[in-house]
């Protein structure tokens, strides 16, 4: 501690300001934008602008979506390598849809409108969001770490019962819902992209507002109750913002962690890894931006790479879990050295 | 002044506090001392506010813990934080201005930027205000928290242990800004202090507690004594008088 004091306290000026680096980061998500759109636009407009426009609002909002809950949750947790993921959301969706599979039969389940999917998944995962923290903030009296366990535990279990379900499924049957199990950006309704970045985007918002408050909860506890933000008011309103877009960012493209299993959803990890090393600072106002910048890039720039570079032979997905394996090491080694 | 009145509370069934009536007056430092276990810190947290008050009220000012608002609240009290506990990578200088949080809500204006200025003057901690706090020693950064507090502008501020793990010259050079803020500033500080020499030396008034209740309150010179430290602390130990304070030779 003593030694490093004697480091030079300037040597770490920062090369270029925050909100450059912002500007930088939009700057990148519109070129990959553009470069989605443009690039082999071989089809009419008519056909390209609504086909390829849909897919690519759908992965922007999933990948703003799920950054931002990722930095809340990080900061409510005061854990760097957690993700909203471990809640169960993930395994809830396939949960959802292992048992409308297995009742209704996947030919009936292809049949059901896509809206009211939609509205069966948002609604569970709604419902499970509400028993975490109603039931479950109480009981675990605004411990957070309890809550977390909780949290997985009971993903495991509904994980638990999705397999034994999926045991009694027919073969067939569960080819459709494995091939529905992984977040899928390839047909994108445009009902569903209306519905759901209304609840994102309003999740947005509210994320936007709880920023300085976020900040003051990151010095901890006692620090946060002493300047008048207690953690257990705040908590329950940062819960409620990452139920909202997670549950609606599931809801619309499926799980982001392959088979809704892993300690965390690696793209949240991914994303706020770049985030702290591309703008170090605590405060959310860069955080949140800069996060919800990244993670729109990597999903944009990615799809891009895997329809372009690797003609869709390797589902984005897959590709982010083999990087985001790596980033968690680092990420939970270069803790421990430091 | 602080009013406690009824105050008890119990952890899982181990009654903690037993029914504590004080009153800590207004201005100068008021330490609370007393063996491990004592109460010392529970009490002082429930001040803070930092655990729920089970029975009893406490006053801060005009201010009732648990129904008062948590801005007035925080503009009233202050706590000095534990610095192990911040998880965020901050500058010592980015610290110091949430100490300004109550007031602005976290959008500094000038006046803001010029009170932190003039903390980190005071307090001797321009050259370090760029460092991250993970860079600085123990003594640095207990210092860079009494500033943060300093700068929150409360009439009251509570302090729990915070020369644990300071050596000698960072904890005197603390208390001696403490003991500063009380003079020049008028502030009322609340401190739970292990050791007893120092609570003697820079303290107005002594709480002593012993089983969650007060065993014995008063000026240091009237309070410490060979006596109290056997009933209190059970252990014999020569209290000398020097420069008209008492003085416990270890």
């Amino acid at each position: 501690m003593s030694d490093t004091a004697l480091a030079p306290a300037r040597s770490r000026r920062r090369i270029l300001p925050l909100s450059l680096r912002l500007w930088g980061l939009l700057i990148l998500l519109v070129a990959c934008a553009a470069g989605y759109m443009l690039i082999g636009a071989e089809a009419p407009w008519s056909f390209l602008l609504p086909y390829r426009g849909a897919k690519l609002a759908a992965l922007v909002l999933v990948g703003v979506a799920l950054s931002v809950a990722t930095v809340v949750f990080q900061t409510l947790t005061a854990n760097r390598i957690l993700t909203p993921s471990l809640m169960g959301f993930d395994a809830l969706y396939i949960f959802v849809l292992t048992l409308m599979v297995h009742s209704l039969g996947a030919t009936a389940y292809a049949n059901i409108p896509v809206g009211l999917i939609f509205t069966i998944n948002l609604g569970s995962m709604a419902l499970l969001g509400l028993l975490l923290f109603a039931v479950l903030l109480r009981l675990a009296r605004g411990d957070m770490v309890r809550l977390v366990l909780t949290g997985i535990v009971l993903g495991l279990l509904i994980r638990s019962i999705t397999e034994f379900v999926q045991r009694l499924i027919d073969p067939n049957e569960f080819q459709t819902v494995q091939s529905l199990s992984v977040a899928r950006f390839t047909q994108v309704d445009t009902g569903l992209l209306a519905l759901s970045s209304l609840a994102i985007g309003v999740g947005l918002v509210l994320a936007w507002r709880l920023r300085l408050r976020l900040d003051v909860l990151a010095l901890g506890d006692a620090a946060a109750t002493g300047l008048g933000e207690p953690p257990a008011k705040l908590q329950r309103h940062a819960m409620l913002v990452i139920c909202l877009l997670v549950a609606s960012a599931t809801a619309l493209v499926g799980p982001m962690a392959s088979q809704g299993a892993g300690p965390s959803s690696f793209f949240g990890l991914i994303v706020t890894a770049i985030a702290h090393v591309l703008t170090p600072t605590h405060r959310h106002s860069v955080l949140l931006p800069s996060a919800a910048l990244i993670g729109g890039i990597i999903l944009v720039g990615g799809q891009l790479m895997a329809e372009r570079v690797f003609a869709l032979a390797t589902p984005l997905i897959v590709v982010i879990e083999l990087i985001g394996g790596g980033v968690f090491l680092i990420v939970l080694l270069k803790r421990r050295a430091a | 002044m602080i009013r406690i009145s009824g105050l008890s509370h119990s952890i899982a069934g181990t009654p903690i506090l037993r029914d504590i009536d004080l009153t800590i007056p207004r201005g100068g430092i008021t330490a609370l001392i007393g063996p491990n276990g004592a109460g010392k810190s529970t009490l002082l947290s429930l001040i803070a506010r930092l655990q729920k008050i089970q029975t009893g009220t406490i006053t801060v000012g005009d201010l009732t813990i648990g129904t008062a608002s948590d801005q007035d609240l925080a503009r009233t009290l202050a706590v000095m934080a534990q610095s192990s506990h911040v998880q965020a990578r901050l500058r010592l200088s980015e610290l110091v201005s949430f100490g300004r949080y109550p007031w602005n809500r976290g959008r500094p204006g000038p006046q803001d930027h010029a009170r932190v200025e003039q903390a980190l003057e005071r307090f001797g901690l321009i050259p370090l205000r760029d460092r991250f706090l993970d860079e600085i020693s123990g003594g640095q950064r207990q210092r860079a928290f009494a500033a943060m507090a300093y700068v929150q502008d409360t009439p009251y501020l509570l302090l729990d242990e915070p020369l644990n793990n300071l050596d000698i010259a960072a904890a005197r050079d603390l208390m001696s800004l403490v003991r500063d803020m009380a003079d020049t500033d008028g502030r009322t500080v609340v401190i739970v202090l292990h050791d007893i020499n120092y609570a003697t030396a820079f303290a107005d008034h002594l709480v002593v507690m012993k089983d969650g209740a007060i065993a014995a309150q008063g000026r240091p010179d009237q309070t410490v004594s060979e006596a109290l430290l056997e009933q209190v602390f059970g252990t014999r130990a020569r209290v000398e008088i020097l420069q008209d304070r008492p003085v416990v030779l270890v």
